[in-house]
């Protein structure tokens, strides 16, 4: 009876003290983008360490879903691979009283994938062809707009069997981005989107899908993102960029896609870096963003989300490389830390 | 107490005084009927209470999509996110062709494998096999997708869409391209992953069916095969349906597996070697990342396929019925 009755007051004690050490920890919460999902990890783990007292939860559940959760305050931040559009931003505006900062994080690109054993050489794209494969105009793998950018290449006389994503994705965005901006057909047919109205061609899902898909047909084509090509060690093709030249998806060139853009970055970070300018450009890459509500009312949070995104633009940039994604050019990393000092 | 006192107590429950009806509920109190009673209805509303709930939310939660296409919804082939233009048809088609092949399939092996194991097989072989069986019904059906697209669509590439097409490439059922990924793959593997559901639930029906059948059909000179499919398998006709309805509404909502291998393409294939699509993957591939008007066409196909359900149930109860009155006539 007696230990019985010590318990209880130890208990009791404990619930009355666990308050307060909670207060001492900051919890702050945010979801979205499954594609920065290792970076945005790796950050977090690496920045706790170092500050123990702030707890950051980051739930990979989808850009559509991001938006979504930060528009209706369930998350601290929210993260996504395609900028809110303007009929999102007044909703977030009415909703929460506040705007909306999209702070980009790392950079991805996207790849086109083929199985054609009798190519060895990486198979040059260019816009036109690309469009052309996915609108379904062109259909043998011969074409000659195809061969035009591929001299002395054995391209057999087969069907082209194209394979795109199922699952609503940043990817797709990216990609039917880039088709829109070098094919006004397929800007009228199919746009861009996490989902679109494909003209032809299976639906693989995840990277994980379309790879197989891929992997497993001969005469297939589909695109899937650069990391999972790398990590995956699946060959890729190469792609014909605004100033005309052919460049290979590296980690270099994607960060020159983002340099190109940097002349023209709008004030709010929503721009497109698809087809971007310059000669060394990547043209399928794009942005990450993080998504920082301007008014925060809590100061601890406050300070805990502004100190994680300023050390990610920082010593956080170290570590994209590691993990396959581009870094961000510095000239970018000075205008987003001078728009963070708009939280408040 | 004595006898007398007994019956005296069970007199008095049974006038219907209002003194006595209380103390005789009482009574049921304390000996639990009337909790039991109580705690079964509860349960009962829970899953009706869930239901309605479901078809609640289902509704409103679409209306401003089925405001925008009304019926045309359902008849409607394009399905354009980007353009916000929403159709159900393809999806319709895909769940119902892909379901259909599955059951085809599967009943007759399903039935035929029940039989077995009830009527033929010694008991311990029999209780092995079901044990087997009732194990394929435990594997995650993303492992059946992934042997659909690793083991399954290969081998239906090289060996079995060519002998199909030759065999059957005049019909329209069997022409054109075959890529792997097709409502025919989909039925394939919906066909094993409801196989279990058929054989166990059949199994266990046809052996609760009274011994006495048996016997007086042998004891009238029917043989082994004439006493199985004239006297135990019509008598256990409704449970072996039930299992069957079981069967088809796991296929008809059937997810990941169909996905992995159905070609995930919103477009209605005449062949069955086309790839295609179906009601539940679209709405888990698409919902995640959609928003607006897209997420409600989402939820309303949610909506689709519970009244799919339901007509499929009801029309195949229906069958059920008919059959039963035309036999009692007969």
């Amino acid at each position: 009876m007696h230990t019985m009755k010590n318990r209880i007051t130890r208990v009791a004690a404990l619930a009355l003290l666990a308050p307060i050490a909670a207060g001492a920890q900051t919890q702050v919460t945010g979801a979205g983008a499954s594609f920065p999902y290792p970076i945005y990890g790796k950050w977090i783990s690496t920045f706790q360490t170092a500050k123990p007292n702030v707890q950051i939860n980051y739930q990979p559940v989808g850009s559509g879903a991001g938006i979504r959760q930060v528009t209706d305050g369930i998350v601290d931040f929210g993260a996504t691979d395609g900028p809110m559009n303007d009929t999102q931003l007044a909703e977030f505006k009415t909703k929460r009283g506040s705007d909306v900062l999209h702070i980009p994080t790392v950079l991805g690109a996207v790849v086109p994938i083929y199985n054609l054993p009798s190519v060895t050489a990486p198979l040059r794209f260019s816009g036109e062809a690309l469009a052309g494969i996915f609108l379904g105009t062109i259909t043998k793998w011969n074409d000659p707009i195809i061969a035009k950018a591929n001299p002395g290449a054995k391209l057999p006389n087969a069907d082209i069997i194209v394979v795109h994503r199922s699952d609503g994705s940043g990817t797709t965005f990216i990609f039917t981005d880039y088709l829109s901006k070098v094919s006004p057909a397929w800007l009228e047919k199919a746009g861009r989107g996490n989902s679109v109205n494909w003209p032809v061609g299976l639906g693989g899902a995840q990277n994980a899908g379309v790879a197989a898909a891929v992997k497993q047909t001969e005469g297939a084509v589909g695109y899937v993102e650069l990391i999972y090509a790398l990590q995956n060690k699946i060959s890729y093709g190469v792609v014909q960029n605004a100033a005309g030249e052919f460049v290979s998806a590296t980690l270099a060139s994607v960060s020159a896609a983002a340099s190109g853009a940097v002349a023209n970055m709008p004030a709010d970070f929503r721009v497109s870096i698809t087809n971007a300018p310059g000669k060394d450009a990547y043209p399928i890459a794009s942005f990450t963003w993080l998504l920082i509500p301007t008014k925060i009312a809590d100061p601890a949070k406050r300070t805990a989300i502004v100190d994680f995104v300023k050390w990610a633009l920082s010593d956080g940039q170290n570590l994209t490389e590691s993990l396959s994604f581009g870094r961000l050019p510095p000239a970018v990393i000075a205008k987003e830390l001078k728009a963070l000092e708009q939280v408040k | 107490m004595t006898a007398a006192n007994t019956a005296s107590a069970i007199s008095a429950a049974r006038a219907p005084t209002a003194k006595t009806g209380a103390r005789a509920f009482a009574r049921r109190f304390f000996n639990g009927d009337e909790i039991a009673r109580a705690i079964v209805t509860i349960a009962a509303a829970v899953i009706l209470l869930v239901t309605l709930l479901i078809v609640f939310q289902l509704w409103t939660k679409s209306d401003a999509a089925r405001e925008r296409f009304g019926w045309g919804f359902l008849t409607s082939t394009t399905w354009d996110p980007s353009g916000e233009v929403f159709g159900a048809l393809p999806f319709i088609y895909g769940t119902v062709v892909t379901s259909a092949l599955a059951l085809l399939l599967a009943v007759p092996i399903g039935l035929g494998a029940a039989i077995f194991l009830s009527e033929l097989a010694p008991p311990r072989m029999s209780n092995a096999l079901t044990f087997l069986i009732e194990l394929l019904a435990a594997v995650p059906s993303v492992i059946y997708g992934l042997l659909g697209i690793y083991v399954m669509v290969p081998l239906l590439r090289s060996s079995v869409a060519p002998v199909m097409k030759s065999l059957f490439g005049w019909t329209p059922l069997f022409s054109g391209p075959f890529y792997g990924y097709s409502y025919f793959a989909a039925g394939l593997v919906l066909a094993v992953m409801i196989l279990p559901f058929i054989v166990s639930v059949s199994r266990q029906i046809l052996l609760a069916v009274p011994p006495e059948q048996r016997e007086g059909a042998l004891a009238l000179g029917a043989t082994q095969w004439e006493t199985t499919w004239r006297v135990v398998v019509p008598f256990a006709k409704r449970g072996i349906v039930g299992s069957v309805f079981l069967a088809l509404a796991r296929a008809l909502g059937e997810t990941m597996a169909v996905t992995m291998v159905v070609g995930n393409t919103p477009k209605i294939a005449a062949s069955l070697l086309g790839s295609g699509y179906s009601i539940a993957s679209v709405v888990a591939n698409e919902f995640p990342e959609s928003a607006g008007l897209h997420q409600q066409a989402l939820i309303e196909l949610g909506l689709v396929l519970f009244a799919l359900t339901i007509i499929v149930n009801g029309l195949a109860r229906l069958l059920v019925a008919s059959t039963s009155k035309m036999e009692a006539r007969a």
